[in-house]
Formats: structure tokens, sequence, C-alpha cells
């Protein structure tokens, strides 16, 4: 298959839109998620939308073909929350790398099936607890978690996508960065233990709020400081924004990175009612718009986006020129 | 679209923001508190879990300027690894402190590791070295990658230790080729500690260390350009413990040199860096001497030092309570308050030294003067920042505000006793202008280095300055102006000093003036030096210079060649650059108008808008401008982080915002506007005729006449507006203005508070330019509605990003003030809000605003350049003026 780096040189890539939007489509009930070989578990799994990648793998490799169809050139796991610290919600930690492998295999299937050429991104969520947050406001040195046990989680979950064939790691929806440092930690210990080539690291942040900042405080370049020693093929922005508010973000990113980058916001800001209304041709038009200030190298959508916003954002996207590599200086410069 | 990026090597690291070390960095502080190997007090603090109060050594680091903050827990009697996770998790709660990126010091690298995992910055790791080979080495350094880390080597091996010039160099270079070869480290992650090892130990082999340090320093910078050196700098003065006037003396002398060899950062006691400049001279001298190892036979400069140490000993400082400055003398007191603009104790410190010493002048020649003197030196130096500078000058005033009855009192008694020394600077904003801002900064600058101002204000007559000055026998005269008419009032002043055969220099200063119009046209008119100075900093330079016989002599004569060299420059420029204004016309820019709909305005006609919110303005608020007049190099936001700026900009800002909270509440200001619009039409040319109530009304624009490439038009404003064949356009105009601020810069000036007055100077103009932002946001989606779907930020606003344009009346597409006379009878801003002209038709109030409106997609601004005099007597036809007239407004753009 092509490498992702060549096409990245040529075109724009889009990344599929939301699973978990799709998934609530299906309107599924507790029996659905539990399927046959959960079907005793001892506590709810409604809302596992994980588990389905073995209990109902056929709507999960479905929706990536929806995605495929739409002209998603990479589509994501199903593993957001594929870790033994999320799965610790459903009593399923022991299930963690299963649902990996099982998630990555979902995903070729659908490219299988599509017949496209296409690549798959292993997706490391954030998780529920968070390194540089304490969750005790009394107590603002307590940590719910060690970063010992969070490298472990992330450890597994790599294991798990690699053993089921991902082609690109994608560390996304980072709002603590300490937790994705833990995700390049373990990333890059697998490689390292294993002697294997390391697979391409996508790195995808978060700005939560008006102040420009991510929900541990950094700035965007503070951010981009602190994660890339993983080297990553590009690295971006996605969730929580609207393409509308995440836009100085992304132009600002695209002068700072030495690497790819890629965009991939919400369908809007929620209304009132907590549902993304952004129509599809909207959303592309704004990603249009920063592909023609040549901000980007890969766009796609988060919550609220489906595969009509996702076909949208590659018509529009088509045939524009990628925003090229940075040059970078090998020297730095004298002052007077 | 944009260009590709360019991306440099630098060393970049993180807290909650960035630091990038730049060439132009210099030297980051890394701050050494928390460190319990080297502060007692925070050893006491971590042994006994007071992690509240170990925070505050860390924020004291900060605020005292720590770049960098170094965190070592390597104590037998500690948990390292525990403490160091306590305290990181705890810092980083901390916005204040986490801001700056981490050093996580220690010499267990598992406490080096705890201290990572907390972190989600980029962290310098303090150290890892060669000293257990090369296989730990290279482990250990791995590890640091994965958690992406900068790392300093200690240039230390199997061996031991490197001592000497040559061992720190060859471990660094090793340790260079495994980072680089086998882990693919980036260079600039890299950084060296060759070692700082005491001297002045009595030892001969201890002698040459500072020099080794150095000297490596120098060599490991010229072989491997991308990697940084570091150091712990306190261990050189190791054999002074307890002697800290001696040791802050070697610290900043060895720095100094260290420095320049390309030493890039340094763990140092933040607060207490002794600058270089200011070490007493023999103890430099002796310092010098025992680091660079010079006259030092026999330990001879050892020896010398070791004595002088004693002889300072007793007078050790105890500054270490921040309340410790109030037991000091009464001198050292008004000295501490000065420099820290502290004006809680100034009227009591004040009244004790007018009782200490004979005369109350004494106390402004003595203990004042000398204070504002160190003042001006540091700002001189770069050691302090104008809005401190502003502050000293707060406390100043104060005090001699406190002294001025006495004096006044002294003078009844004896008329002798009140004649001051003081050199005298007599400052003005000439006829015509309003505008004192930049004016006022010199004034204060000035007025801390020790001169006598006299400042006439604004709106000045040449008349009225001159014989002042000669009544006042001015040393000195300052002349400012911000719009172009104010130009030729200045050639005026200089006429008017030769006829009255004055002998004192002229200084130009403003936003409008030249180092080439005062070359050109001024400084021709007087022979007794004219001198344009750039800012408010350079002018203390300059007017100490004119001061001290020789030194002017000097001055004058240089700026006299270097001036003669721009005149020449001037006239060699020639017109062969333009093309004759038919021509321009001929290449005027077309737009496609016979598929162009005009957007019909809302009204036509003007329409007053009164009493508009001020919290909404303060939304649109552009600060880049108002850091710019305080000196301050560097965009908005990135100001308020800057390294050397950062700080002061950020309390700047913050007393900005504070006094706009203010403004708001209490109604200081009224922002009112006019805005009109009307069907326009143009002739192909450079008149566009507007159809109003009255009658047509033509507008005069005027061309570009730059000879430019095949293909580029040659602009005019009147080329946005549709040809009369092709249709009928619109056009509009708008005035806005602040009213209110007057009365507050009056109460401030008459508080001696400059500082505050400046202030409110400055947020006036920054509420009217936002005053004009909002008004033509509010204009292309509502007035004229023409981009009804806009939806920009401040940021875009700021940089244009709309469509249409604002071009104002004397400014560069349309630099011609006379047309202001049009716009304003259009919307009878006079009548309507207040604003009036003055004969060089600046406005007032100065916080005054006017321009056209042109709504095409196509529009933008552009600056007009020099125009040829066949397109000025064309253009003095079209306005009715006589020649001389048109000549006369125009000259700024006259080639």
């Amino acid at each position: 298959m092509k490498r992702i780096e060549e096409s990245l040189q040529q075109r724009i890539l889009v990344i599929d839109g939301a699973m978990g939007t799709m998934i609530q489509r299906h309107k599924l009930s507790e029996a659905d998620y539990r399927g046959e070989r959960f079907k005793d578990w001892h506590c709810d799994v409604k809302g596992n939308n994980d588990l389905l990648n073995i209990t109902q793998p056929e709507i999960i490799i479905g929706i990536h073909q929806q995605y495929l169809d739409a002209g998603a050139d990479i589509i994501e796991t199903n593993t957001f929350s594929s870790t033994t610290i999320a799965m610790a919600d459903y009593e399923m930690q022991s299930l963690a790398k299963e649902l990996n492998v099982a998630a990555a295999r979902c995903a070729r299937e659908a490219i299988a099936r599509s017949g496209k050429t296409a690549w798959v991104a292993g997706a490391f969520g954030p998780l529920n607890k968070t390194l540089s947050l304490s969750p005790d406001v009394n107590n603002p040195g307590f940590r719910a978690v060690t970063f010992d046990e969070v490298v472990a989680a992330y450890y597994e979950q790599v294991v798990g996508l690699v053993e089921g064939g991902v082609d690109i790691l994608l560390i996304e929806t980072i709002f603590d960065t300490l937790n994705a440092k833990a995700a390049i930690y373990a990333i890059k210990k697998y490689f390292h233990e294993q002697q294997r080539e390391p697979l391409p690291i996508m790195i995808s942040g978060t700005i939560t709020d008006a102040s420009g900042r991510t929900l541990s405080g950094q700035t965007l370049e503070a951010f981009y400081t602190s994660v890339m020693h993983a080297r990553p093929l590009c690295i971006g922005l996605n969730c929580a924004l609207g393409a509308k508010e995440m836009r100085p973000y992304i132009e600002e990113l695209s002068q700072l990175a030495s690497c790819y980058v890629s965009a991939y916001p919400n369908a809007g800001l929620p209304n009132a009612m907590g549902e993304y209304d952004e129509r599809p041709e909207d959303t592309g038009h704004y990603l249009e718009e920063w592909a023609r200030e040549k901000f980007v190298n890969i766009v796609g959508g988060c919550c609220g986006t489906t595969p009509d916003h996702i076909r949208h954002i590659a018509e529009h996207v088509k045939g524009l020129t990628p925003r090229p590599l940075p040059h970078v200086e090998k020297t730095i410069p004298v002052t007077a | 679209m944009q260009e590709s990026v360019t991306i440099f090597p630098f060393l970049r690291l993180s807290g909650l923001e960035p630091l990038v070390i730049r060439p132009e960095t210099n030297f980051v502080n890394v701050g050494e508190r928390t460190n319990v190997t080297g502060s007692k007090k925070f050893a006491r603090l971590i042994r006994e879990n007071k992690y509240e109060e170990a925070l505050s050594v860390a924020r004291q680091q900060v605020e005292s300027g720590a770049q960098v903050l170094d965190v070592n827990m390597d104590d037998a009697l500690l948990d390292g690894m525990a403490a160091m996770t306590t305290f990181l998790n705890l810092l980083q709660s901390e916005p204040d402190i986490a801001r700056i990126p981490l050093m996580i010091d220690s010499s267990k690298f598992e406490i080096i590791e705890a201290g990572l995992k907390c972190v989600q910055g980029k962290c310098i790791v303090n150290s890892i070295s060669l000293k257990e080979g090369e296989e730990k080495f290279l482990q250990q350094a791995e590890i640091c990658q994965r958690f992406g880390a900068a790392v300093i080597v200690m240039a230390f091996d199997e061996k031991g230790q490197a001592d000497t010039m040559q061992r720190k160099v060859e471990i660094s270079e090793r340790a260079y080729t495994l980072l680089t070869t086998r882990l693919g480290y980036d260079p600039q992650d890299i950084i060296f500690d060759p070692n700082v090892f005491a001297v002045a130990t009595g030892l001969e082999e201890h002698n040459n260390y500072g020099v080794d340090f150095i000297e490596a320093t120098r060599l490991i910078k010229q072989k491997m350009p991308l990697t940084k050196v570091s150091g712990g700098v306190s261990n050189l003065s190791f054999s002074f413990r307890g002697n800290e006037p001696v040791r802050e003396a070697m610290h900043a002398v060895f720095l100094f040199h260290a420095i320049k060899a390309g030493m890039d950062m340094g763990i140092v006691n933040a607060g207490q860096l002794a600058v270089y400049d200011e070490i007493e001279p023999e103890l430099r001298q002796l310092c010098e001497d025992v680091i660079l190892n010079r006259n030092n036979d026999n330990n001879e400069a050892t020896e010398k030092l070791i004595r002088f140490a004693e002889t300072v000993k007793a007078k050790d400082k105890t500054e270490e309570k921040n309340e410790a400055w109030r037991s000091t003398s009464v001198e050292e007191r008004l000295k501490h308050a000065l420099i820290n603009g502290i004006t809680e104790y100034i009227d009591t410190d004040t009244e004790e030294a007018r009782n200490k010493y004979p005369r109350p002048l004494d106390v402004i020649e003595g203990p004042l003067m000398a204070g504002m003197n160190v003042v001006g030196d540091l700002f001189g130096a770069g050691k302090m920042f104008l809005p401190q500078v502003v502050k000293s000058a707060r406390v100043m005033k104060k005090s001699v505000a406190w002294l001025t009855p006495f004096i006044e009192e002294e003078k009844k008694n004896n008329p002798l006793a009140s004649q001051g020394s003081a050199p005298k600077v007599l400052l003005a904003t000439v006829k015509g202008d309003v505008h004192d801002i930049g004016k006022n900064i010199v004034g204060v600058v000035l007025g801390c280095n020790g001169y006598e101002i006299i400042d006439m204000g604004v709106m000045v007559p040449t008349d009225k300055i001159l014989d002042k000055a000669e009544q006042e026998k001015a040393d000195i005269i300052g002349l400012s102006g911000l719009i172009t008419p104010s130009l030729d009032e200045m050639v005026h002043v200089a006429h008017e000093m030769k006829r009255r055969g004055m002998k004192q220099p002229l200084l130009i200063g403003g936003a409008t003036t030249s180092r080439m119009h005062t070359a050109v046209k001024i400084a021709p008119q007087y022979e007794h030096g004219v001198l344009h100075v750039l800012d408010a900093s350079r002018s203390v330079t300059v007017v100490s210079s004119l001061l001290n016989k020789e030194q002017r002599k000097e001055l004058l004569q240089q700026t006299q060649t270097e001036y003669e060299g721009l005149q020449q420059q001037f006239l060699n420029k020639g017109k062969k650059n333009l093309i004759p204004y038919a021509e321009a016309v001929v290449t005027k820019e077309y737009f496609d108008w016979k598929n162009y709909r005009p957007v019909t305005p809302s009204f036509t006609g003007t329409r007053v808008l009164k009493n508009i919110d001020l919290a909404t303005l303060a939304r649109y608020i552009d600060w880049g401008p108002f850091f710019i007049a305080w000196e301050m190099p560097g965009r908005y936001p990135a100001v308020l982080s800057d390294p050397i700026f950062g700080q002061e900009a950020t309390r700047l800002f913050n007393d900005a915002n504070t006094l706009i909270k203010k403004i708001i509440a209490e109604h200081w200001f009224q922002a009112d506007g006019v805005i009109g619009f009307w069907p326009a039409t143009s002739n192909n040319a450079d008149t566009i005729t507007l159809q109003t109530e009255q009658g047509e009304v033509k507008i005069e624009s005027l061309r570009q006449q730059l000879k430019k490439a095949i293909g580029q038009p040659n602009f005019s404003l009147a080329d946005f507006i549709c040809p009369a064949e092709l249709g009928t356009d619109y056009m509009g105009s708008f005035a806005v203005t602040i009213h209110g601020a007057k009365k507050y810069i009056d109460r401030f000036a008459a508080e001696q508070d400059e500082y505050n007055k400046i202030l409110v100077q400055l947020l006036a103009d920054r509420f009217v330019e936002a005053f004009a932002e909002y008004l033509h946001e509010q204009v292309r989606k509502e007035y004229w509605g023409y981009a009804q779907q806009e939806s920009l930020s401040n940021e875009e606003l700021i940089t244009e990003k709309y469509q249409g344009i604002r071009p104002a009346p004397g400014y560069p597409a349309c630099p011609d003030h006379t047309e202001k006379l049009k716009l304003f009878s259009l919307l009878q801003a006079t009548e309507t809000i207040g604003i009036t002209l003055t004969e060089s038709l600046a406005m007032n109030p100065p916080a005054s605003v006017c321009g056209w409106y042109f709504s095409h997609p196509d529009s933008h601004y552009f600056g007009l350049g020099k125009i040829d005099r066949d397109q000025l007597k064309d253009y003095a036809k079209r306005k009715g003026m006589s020649l001389e007239e048109a000549d006369k407004w125009l000259r700024p753009v006259l080639e």
C-alpha cells in the first residue's frame, strides 16, 4: 500500500467524522450491546460503544464504510475508551487489549470491502482520569491516577492496535498534555522494546474555551512544544470547538508546526438542546477556506459530524494544494 | 494565502506557556532557590512538610524574573521521589508558577524520572553524564527522550569530573556524538554543563577554573553551535560563603564574561543578581583578576580579594525581608522608593529628609536626584523599563510636591536661594497639533535624569515657545508633533530661532517626524544644531551630550555630516521614479463594474450616534499601539510574555484594564459618532462626486505616481467608486470622538500623577480607535449592510480582514488634510458631536478619528508615495486652491 507520507505531499487527506453520533442512530438496546457473549455480564454495558467492536462488528464496519464512501482517507478505530482505565466503568478492564484488536480488524475489514486506498488510525482517547489536575479541590496535590498506570493502560492499547493492524497511532482529544505524554511514552517504549519500525503518530489536542488554552492550562504553543518529541506525522486540533471558533488556533498551529497539520472540529457548537446543527455544507465551506489559506493537510469532523459532513468536506478540499511542510533550518540566525 | 513557513532549531521549552530560546534571548535565569541543597529555608520547609510555604519560594523566584525553575530534592533526610512528586503536583495547580518550564535536578535518576512524571510541559533534566559509562548514559538519555525533555550533560566521565578546558570540551563532544548518532537527539535539546568550580580557594591548581569554564564554553559553542551551555554559578564563589556582597560580585563578573563566550543559561538566585556595572570598581577589578586568573602569581589576586572581602563582610546586606529597606537611612529609603516606584512612605520620608538637610532644595538636589540618576542609568542600560521609570517619576513628583511649599517659603525670605542649577529643557507640541503623549514621556524621562522640564503643552505658537525659551534661558528646546502639518510648523520654529539669533540646540520628535525630513527641511534653517530624536530613551543621551561642551561639538559635527549625506541622498533620488500624472490616470485600477451591483445603504444622509456603550467598545480595543506607545517592542499579546518586557507589560496591561473598568463604571468618557452615506460616482480620474441634499459635493483624491512594473496599477481612492457612465455607487464617511478624557488628564496632572495621566490619554486613543472599528463593523453589517453575514474576531478586525476600507484624510492613502473640511461639513461633525478642527486641521478632542467608507470588495488600503508637481497643479486647480497653498498642505508627499 502507498505510504501516507506520499499522499500527504500531494493532496489534503480527509479523516472520518463522529462514531458516537452514528452509533446513536442505531438506537441499540442493552441486549444489543451485550450480544451473545456478554448476555450474563454482571453490570450494565449499554453506552459502552467500544464493546460493539466485539458484539456488533457489522454495525461498526458499516459506519466505517459509510465514511469511506463519503470520501474519508483515514478512518479512526472505535477505541476512544478502550483502555483498562476507561473500561473500569463497565468492569471490563480485562477486555482492553481484545477490544483494540477487534476494533482495528473492523476498520481493516471496512477498507477491504470498500476496495479503496485508505488508512486505519488507531485512536487513543484522553481517559476519564487526568494526570495534571486534582479531582479534589481541597487537595490540589492529589492525583486520581499515576503516570505509570496511564502508561500501562496506553501500552496495552498500543499492543492491541498494532496486533489488529492499524497504520497510524492517533492520540486525540488531548485536554491534559501529561496524559498525552504518557501515551507517547507508552508508544516509544513499545517500539523500543519490540525493536520494530515505529508507526507514524498523529497528535490532536483540544482547546476547550475562548482562553485559547487546553483544559490543563497550556497555551497552544506550549502544548505543541510539549508533545513534539513524539516526532509526529502531524499535529492538530479536534473537538470542543466548531470550525469557526477553531480557526485562529489552526492558523497559529500552521505557523508553528514543523510537521503536517490536521483539523477535525465539531459540527459547530451545540445548540440549546445540546445538539450539533451545523449543516454539512457550512462545515465544508469553513474547511475549504482553511485549505485555501494553506493551514491544513488533514481535515475531517468530530462530534456531531456525519458521513454527509465528510462528503461535503471531501468535495470542498478536493484538488486544493495542501499546506507545504515548513522549511526547517539547520542553523540559527545570528543577531547583530 | 500564507507563504511556506521557516522553522529554526531553537531550544523550545514549556510550562503552561512556551519559552523559546532565541539568539536574542541573551541569558536565561534558572531560579535556584527551590533546591534543598542550596537553600536552607526551602530544605526546612520541605522537611517540615510545609509545601504551601515552599511554593511561595517558587513564586518569589518567578516574580524575581526566573525564566526556568530548578527543583532539587536531594537530601539524605528526605524521600526524594516522594518530595519531588508532591511538590511538583502542587506546583501544577499554581498557574503563576507553572507558567514557566521546570528544570528537574537530581543526582539520582529515579528522582528525575519521578519529577518528569508530574509535568506536562517540556522540562530540562539536570543532569545526566558519562560518569558510569556509555551504556548507562544512553539508557538514561533514551528515557529523557521518551518524556520529551531537554538534557543537561555534565562534563563528567568514567575518569571523573572534567576540570581543564580540554577535558570539558572532549567529554562534551563525546556525549554529543552519542546522543545525536545513537539516539537521534536534536542538538538544540542538548545543554552542556562544563562544571563551574570554586576559585580563590587558596590552592593554585584551582585558580584557572573560571578561565577553563569560559574558554570551554567558547569552544563548545563553536564546535556545536545549536547546543546550549549552562552552569551552576554559585559554586564559583564557594570559598566566600557567608559573604554575599563578594559572592554576588563574583557571580556578576563571571556571568559577564561567560555570557560573552556563549553561556546561555545559569542557575542563579533570580532575585539577587548584581549588575556588573554597579559593582564597586575596586571589587570588580579584584573579581576580574581572580576569575580571569590575571595578576595571580602566588595567589596574589586571590589574597587581595580575600583581604577586600574582610572589609565588606561587616556591612552584609540584610534585604531578606521585604520591608527591611524601611530600616535603612532616609537617603537609602528615598532611593529605594524611587527605584521601586513606591509612593506609600514618600511623604514621611521626604519630611524626615527635609528636617535633616539645611534647605528643602538640598533634598531634591541630594538624595532625590541621586535616586533618579540611578533610575536614569538603569533605564539607559535597559535594566529598567519605561513603565517602571514613569512610576519612579510619580514618586519623585510626590516628593517634590511635598517640598514645594517649603521652597516657596524660603524663596520669599531669600530670593537667591531658589536659583536651581539643573539644565532646562523646554518642550512643546507645535501650533495646530494636540498630540502630546510622546512629548510627555520624553518629559518624564528627562525629568528622571535630573533636567528641569518646562512643558508648554500643546498647540503652542512659535513666538510663545521662543519667548519662553529666552525668558527661562532654556538650554535645549524640544518640539513634538504627530500630524504632517506640524512638520512645516517645526521648519518655521527653526527659521525663527535663526532670525532671533538664538543659540540653543533644537530637538525634533514625534510620530510624523523623520531623520530625512529633519535633515532636508529643518536643519538647513538653523545652524546651532537641529537633531531628530527617535524615541524617549534616546533623548537622554542626546540631551546629556548636548550639555557637555566637548561632546556637544562632536555630536553636532557628526549629525551635520550625517544630515548632509541624507540631503545628498534626497537630491539624488530625483524624479526618475515618477511617471507623468496623465499616464498614472491611464494606469488606474479597473474593477469589473459591469458585473457589480452596489449595495444600497439603509439610509442616505447622516445619522448621529451618541453615548455608545463603552463596555462594548472595550472589546474592540487593539492593544498593539498601546504597548508601542510605551516603547515596548513586540506584538500584543506576545509582549505580555516577552522574556524581557513581559512582566512590566503585564503589569501595565493590568493597570490599564483596571482603569478601563473604572472609566466604564464611572462614565469618564462619552463616545459620540456620526456617519453618512451618499450616492457617488467617479469621473475615471481622481474626482468623486457625491449627491447630497444640498447638492453635489466633489471629493478630490490623489493618485500614486510611482513608476511600477507593467500591469501594476497606480492607485487612487477614486478607483474604488463606480465611474458615472457605468452606474451609481455609494460612498460614506464617519467621525467619532471620545469626550471627557481631558478632565481626568488635568486631574492626574494636578496630582502629579504622570503615569495615570498618560494611561488616560492612551486609553482615550484606544477607545476612539475601537469605536471606529466597532462602528465600521456596524456599518458593514447594518447601516450600509453590504456584509451582513460577516463574523470576525477582534484580531481579524485589527488585521483588516473585513470587506471595504475606511481611509482617513491625512493618512497614507489620502494625505491631504484639507479634505477633512469637506468631510466635516458633510457630517456636520462640529455641530453634531463637537469635534473642532485646529488651523492645522488636527481634531480636538485629540481622541477623534474620521474617514471615508468604501465598500467595494476589491477596495484596499495603500500608501500614496511621492507625487510630482504636474499632479499638484491639477489637484490645486480641482480644489480651487492656489498652488502655494496646495504646495504647503502636500509638501510631505511632494518629490
